[in-house]
């Protein structure tokens, strides 16, 4: 066990006396599946070393050897929760790579699936948020509301979290009977019930005492740091893949992007709430404009070959955009898949907001990094 | 999607040849042979203006030392040698706008001897650049018994342009292999710290069963 030289990078430290290292993680609630290690003095941060890689599962790896079609089920673990979000960068890639042109309905449904996921995904994370900063109420509501979209998500695609529900090609099935209405009659519910949310939470002055110029992002440092999603939108950025660079059919869509300017943990919390309202309204439009019939998948041959070459393609995801890089060598299988997730992107900013910072706010700006550890470790 | 009008004039032949199955549109000139090519020539000039204009920047700027590997909509694609990436990635950051680096991905190629590095730049700033994503790709020497950090798998890291590629290298270091002088924290990231076998992402280290 015992190893003669160090890695490089890897030094032995004397202790301290008035500097004390403290693990928070990898058990420990409040952190997720890392360890961040964090250096006290009294109880202010003066260092902060995060280290990811607990729930390291070599995706990237396994990719290489399942063809197209195969990766879709095990590429979406990274985030169950957002799974629709995670595979819509591969399935475009792969598209690409294989020449698939998809129906114009498959596009609609995906976009629909997309932001249904997206505020799934956020009402999860809303429900960890609240729970702590110690505010049980906000645990429960989201927790129960989110049930509401999970259900659709379950007419959609007969599954509740990993629905495996995009595919190079299309989508695997199309809608049930009656959909329309259900889905309509569901989603303009839970954007009443998203709006009580301000009430007890967004316009609570213990959170807003909490949470408010706790972990200063400027808009510099969001730049320079190359943070995604909420966090860089927080901070005065406005960058949204699905405005800037529209796929599928965002642009035909009807929507805005909140931006806010403070970069705290509170503009950072309030961007995700933000966003779902928006999706709602993504929802209904879609619903509207979404041809009534067709085909919605392309018949794939079995084991295509993608092209010579490499694609990269990039969404908004719950959390930021989301980018998949593939490398084909003609060869039904990848010869490598490479996604740059934003919760990896995100964890730059970690060390950056906690220094200087007291103990005590760390899992309010943890956890409004909007950061998803199995994500980052992939 | 319609990447076909983009491609190098010695594709054209294979491009065709999949134009018939699986590209509707471009399927109808196929009848006639002869047309298809002075229609294929008059798509050649359709390369998108912009990424062009870019691409060109950087080739008249760097000369040889560049080679551009394709230009699609929205996407450019640059070769670099592995001493003039740090360059190129300046001149891409002070003259081009580009202020960060959206994802590193190092792949391997045994039968090159090589080890790819693709960095994939984007813009906040520049309104004009928020479509684009500029790849650098470089290549390293690749050693068959790799020792991390103490062999001759190499790259200047590019933390002094763009701040934001710090844990991407890192995770590039222990996923491949490759060590990236200049960067301040050449630790592990995600693997054990008593990972004691190949770089995982290697085409050499198997996964077991398969």
């Amino acid at each position: 066990m015992s190893s003669p030289t160090l890695p490089p990078g890897l030094a032995i430290q004397k202790a301290d006396e008035r500097i004390m290292t403290l693990n928070v993680g990898p058990q420990h609630p409040g952190s997720g599946h890392m360890r961040i290690v964090v250096q006290i003095d009294g109880d202010q941060i003066v260092a902060c070393d995060p280290d990811p890689g607990y729930v390291h599962r070599g995706e990237e790896k396994m990719a290489e050897y399942r063809n197209y079609t195969l990766n879709v089920p095990h590429l979406e673990r990274p985030v169950i929760h957002d799974s629709c979000n995670i595979l819509y960068p591969y399935v475009l890639a792969s598209e690409e790579l294989l020449g698939l042109e998809i129906p114009e309905r498959a596009k609609y449904i995906r976009v629909i699936a997309s932001e249904l996921n997206r505020c799934i995904y956020i009402q999860y994370w809303l429900a960890i948020y609240g729970i702590f900063l110690g505010h049980s109420t906000m645990f429960m509501w989201p927790a129960g509301d989110r049930e509401l979209l999970i259900d659709l998500m379950e007419k959609m695609t007969g599954a509740r979290v990993t629905h495996s529900y995009f595919i190079p090609g299309g989508i695997r099935n199309d809608l049930p009977a009656n959909f329309e209405d259900v889905c309509l009659r569901q989603v303009n519910y839970f954007e009443k019930r998203i709006k009580e949310y301000a009430d007890v939470f967004y316009e609570n002055p213990i959170l807003i005492s909490r949470t408010a110029n706790t972990g200063v992002l400027t808009r510099e440092n969001a730049i320079r740091l190359g943070t995604t999603g909420s966090v860089l939108r927080a901070s005065g950025i406005d960058y949204d893949v699905r405005k800037k660079e529209p796929y599928d059919v965002y642009d035909e869509l009807d929507f805005e992007t909140p931006v806010l300017k403070d970069g705290d943990s509170y503009a950072r919390s309030r961007i995700p709430w933000l966003d779902m309202m928006e999706s709602c309204r993504i929802i209904r439009d879609a619903l509207q404009k979404m041809p009534k019939s067709g085909s919605v998948r392309v018949k794939l041959k079995p084991n295509p070959k993608g092209e010579l070459g490499s694609v990269y393609k990039r969404i908004e995801s719950g959390r930021g955009a989301l980018g998949c890089y593939i490398v084909s060598d003609k060869k039904p299988e990848p010869y490598r898949v490479k996604l740059s997730v934003p919760s990896f992107r995100n964890l730059i900013a970690m060390p950056h907001l906690l220094i200087g910072e007291k103990l005590g706010n760390m899992p309010s700006i943890y956890w409004s990094l909007n950061y998803w550890p199995v994500e980052a470790d992939r | 999607m319609s990447s076909d009008p983009e491609k190098e004039p010695i594709e054209k032949k294979s491009e065709e040849q999949k134009s018939s199955e699986d590209k509707p549109a471009a399927a109808k000139p196929t009848p006639k042979p002869a047309a298809t090519k002075p229609a294929a020539k008059k798509e050649e000039p359709e390369l998108p203006a912009f990424e062009k204009g870019l691409a060109d920047k950087i080739t008249e700027k760097f000369g040889e030392k560049t080679t551009v590997s394709y230009v699609k909509p929205d996407r450019i694609g640059i070769k670099v040698g592995k001493d003039d990436l740090h360059d190129v990635a300046e001149f891409a950051r002070d003259v081009l706008n580009y202020d960060h680096v959206e994802s590193v991905a190092g792949v391997d190629y045994p039968s090159d001897k090589e080890i790819e590095v693709v960095y994939h730049l984007s813009s906040y700033t520049d309104p004009t650049l928020s479509r684009q994503v500029l790849e650098l790709a470089t290549r390293a020497q690749r050693e068959e018994d790799p020792i991390p950090g103490n062999d001759a798998t190499k790259l200047k890291s590019l933390r002094d342009v763009f701040y934001s590629v710090e844990f991407h290298e890192r995770e590039v270091f222990e996923m491949l292999g490759v060590y990236f002088e200049g960067h301040p924290d050449n630790r592990r990231l995600l693997l054990p710290e008593d990972w004691a076998d190949l770089p995982p992402l290697r085409k050499d280290f198997r996964i077991k069963g398969r």
